[in-house]
């Protein structure tokens, strides 16, 4: 048994050998790509998020150094608009899972007789993109301000407090992020339900599984390569988001998340070292977290 | 058995080929270190004039701040050509100081070309562009018209003697309300604190004048000699009507939309954006100094480091200092004209139009505005990282 393992192990590397060197040569492309545009603005981002104030320097004039210092620096001042970003993210994920999975549902298994019904309601998900999704979020902020028609019917019924308003709170940009990536989510998940085996749910209720049941043993299960591919899809921006949150669009001075914080600090700031050092503990803790979810999820193939 | 564990082993040996990657990513590292612009010691010197052969200009300025017809042709730009035979590529470029600088900040620090010859900035801003070397110095021969400058205007602490900008138009920030909402108006910026406001008030996100209308409120004279104590008494009056909940957003130019949506009903503000408004969107607005004083700030023509072609920015700069074309360029964009003369020229055209105190303000006007006073680099970042951390809430 063992020594069957070690043969097949060694059989490896000769096929490896074996492989023509035009498939290296066609990579060479997409490698010199990733190395131009990922690896060194990557590598750069980490040496400036090092670099300390150069010694009687004018206003954002810095000099190479190892001053990991900076991350302390930031994680102090500013944890908490570091959880506020993953905190608004999740439960704008979440919210976008309940409202898109009735949906792609629908589409991608209810909908299948009706073929025409189907392409047109896809259509109606993807039709958003046709609009730039500034000039919608903005559109947004005009029909829940103040003295709009949804606002002030909601004071006259007595559903907000007569001096509560949309624009500028924390649910205001979560409604944004939501609204903002339905359609991340609804595409994934229409892909995987739409392949959607119907047959298996017929199955389950013969074995006497209730409608709930069989929805959460058989069409979650099978549907969650759509749901982590959803997920991930709309946390990872959503995370990063800096529009939705910005005091230009739905936020106000206590909602801004961690884009807005590294906008401030490398446009207005010129702290260049903090804005580098934020970006990669962004880029870090997505990574992590995702690795987490990833696992614990079972769909490693997907990574 | 023994062969396999020693293949492993070999696997986890660093290879030449690793070692080699591993080089290549130090080298990266530090060909980047070299290139990028990390210490910035030496002052970039201004390119070769070629103006007597190169007839062209590109110009990078603000929206809506020069005259514009319906056809959207700017009419005095179209005379500057015809008299002079330069042609202007005018770039509406600039829509934010701090945005624009981030953009080009890295090839004026090399000294090249950022394909403006003349770039309309706030004074603040040109001030840092003079302190780091940036600008050309311009040649006052070229500029006869300079003798036009308000008084005023001559001699500001960033640039004595105007050797490095020229003022293109001014404004003031102060206070602006919903006459609807607020029939009895407001006199000070203390009225913004109404309780029954709460929630309805906007700031500028620009911190020279927010501050400074706060700061003049609380009896400092931004234009002399404060220091901390002054500006922490009033980054904490913000501070804590940003926390209570009075003022509703800090915004850069988009605080229209929130003053036209009546998010806010009474903000600190931009006194020739109340004009344009109250054209647009039914005269509800007025603007006012308040009672302690606004802020006045100018916009100002300089010449970047890389620019090749400062003769034909000086020729722009002179023409439009001719009262008769800044008076046109006034009527349109509703700013504050730094041309001597331009009241005259605009009476000629429009009686009411040179009556109007926020583009021909008299003295009585200009004693209630102040300019803020030129801060070093050091107090600018203290100072602008404080005004963040409120706009940044926690």
């Amino acid at each position: 048994m063992a020594f069957a393992a070690f043969s097949t192990a060694e059989a490896q590397p000769q096929a490896q050998r074996k492989r023509s060197p035009i498939a290296l040569f066609l990579l060479l492309p997409g490698i010199a790509y990733l190395v131009l545009f990922f690896l060194t603005p990557l590598v750069s981002l980490i040496l400036t998020s090092l670099q300390a104030p150069s010694e009687f320097g004018d206003i954002g004039v810095y000099d190479y150094a190892f001053n990991w210092q900076n991350y302390v620096d930031v994680v102090t001042l500013y944890w908490p608009h570091i959880l506020r970003s993953f905190g608004y993210a999740l439960v704008a994920t979440i919210a976008a899972l309940v409202i898109s999975y009735p949906l792609a549902y629908f589409i991608g298994v209810k909908a299948r007789r009706w073929p025409l019904l189907q392409s047109l309601m896809l259509v109606l998900v993807i039709a958003p993109f046709f609009i730039s999704f500034l000039l919608r979020t903005l559109a947004w902020k005009q029909i829940l301000s103040d003295e709009s028609f949804i606002i002030t019917s909601l004071k006259a019924l007595s559903l907000m407090a007569p001096d509560a308003h949309f624009t500028g709170t924390p649910f205001a940009v979560i409604f944004g992020l939501t609204y903002n990536f339905i359609p991340f989510m609804t595409l994934p998940l229409y892909t995987t339900l739409e392949r959607l085996d119907v047959r298996y749910l017929e199955a389950g209720s013969d074995l006497y599984a209730n409608p709930f049941h069989v929805f959460r043993k058989v069409t979650i299960p099978l549907s969650m390569p759509g749901i982590v591919a959803g997920t991930l899809l709309t946390f990872i921006p959503a995370a990063g988001d800096y529009v939705n949150a910005s005091r230009d669009f739905l936020g106000g001075p206590d909602t801004q998340m961690m884009g807005n914080v590294i906008e401030a600090n490398f446009l207005v700031l010129l702290n260049y070292p903090a804005a580098a050092a934020l970006s990669i503990i962004l880029m870090a803790a997505i990574l992590v977290l995702v690795g987490i979810y990833v696992k614990r999820s079972g769909t490693e193939d997907l990574l | 058995m023994i062969r396999a564990l020693i293949a492993k082993a070999r696997q986890s040996q660093l290879n030449r080929r690793t070692l080699l990657a591993g080089a290549g990513a130090g080298a990266t590292a530090l060909a980047l270190a070299a290139c990028s612009t990390g210490g910035g010691k030496a002052k970039p010197t201004p390119a070769a004039d070629k103006s007597e052969t190169d007839k062209t200009l590109n110009w990078a300025n603000w929206a809506a701040y020069i005259d514009e017809d319906d056809a959207g042709n700017y009419p005095t730009l179209q005379a500057f050509t015809e008299q002079t035979g330069i042609e202007v590529n005018y770039d509406v470029a600039v829509d934010d100081n701090n945005t624009y600088y981030g953009k080009v900040k890295d090839q004026l620090a090399l000294g090249q070309d950022i394909d403006a010859d003349l770039a309309v900035l706030t004074d603040w801003m040109a001030a840092r562009w003079i302190r780091l070397g940036y600008t050309q110095a311009l040649d006052h021969a070229n500029i006869p018209n300079l003798a036009n400058l308000n008084p005023a205007l001559r001699d500001p602490d960033f640039d004595k003697g105007r050797e490095f900008t020229v003022p293109w138009q001014g404004g003031f920030a102060g206070i602006a309300w919903n006459k609807e909402a607020i029939p009895g108006g407001l006199t000070s910026v203390s009225d913004l604190w109404d309780p029954s406001l709460k929630g309805r008030i906007g700031v500028l996100s620009e911190m020279r004048d927010t501050m400074g209308c706060i700061m003049l409120e609380n009896g400092t004279d931004i234009a002399g000699d404060w220091g901390d104590d002054e500006y922490t008494a009033a980054i904490e009056i913000l501070r804590e009507q940003v926390e209570n909940g009075q003022v509703r957003n800090i915004k850069g130019n988009s605080y229209l939309e929130d003053l036209k949506s009546e998010d806010t009903l009474a903000a600190i503000v931009w006194s020739g954006d109340i004009t344009v408004i109250n054209a647009e969107a039914g005269d509800k607005w007025e603007f006012a100094l308040p009672s302690a004083g606004g802020t006045l700030w100018n916009d100002n023509f300089l010449v970047p480091i890389g620019s090749p072609r400062k003769t034909n920015a000086e020729t722009l700069i002179n023409y439009y200092y001719e009262p008769e074309v800044a008076a046109e360029v006034a009527a349109w964009v509703n700013y504050i004209t730094p041309v001597v003369g331009a009241k005259e020229a605009a009476a000629a055209i429009d009686p009411e139009l040179a009556e109007n105190q926020l583009i021909f303000p008299n003295e009585e006007t200009l004693q209630q505005a102040h300019i803020f006073r030129s801060l070093s680099g050091a107090e600018e970042q203290k100072y602008q990282a404080e005004f963040q951390s409120i706009l940044l809430g926690s």
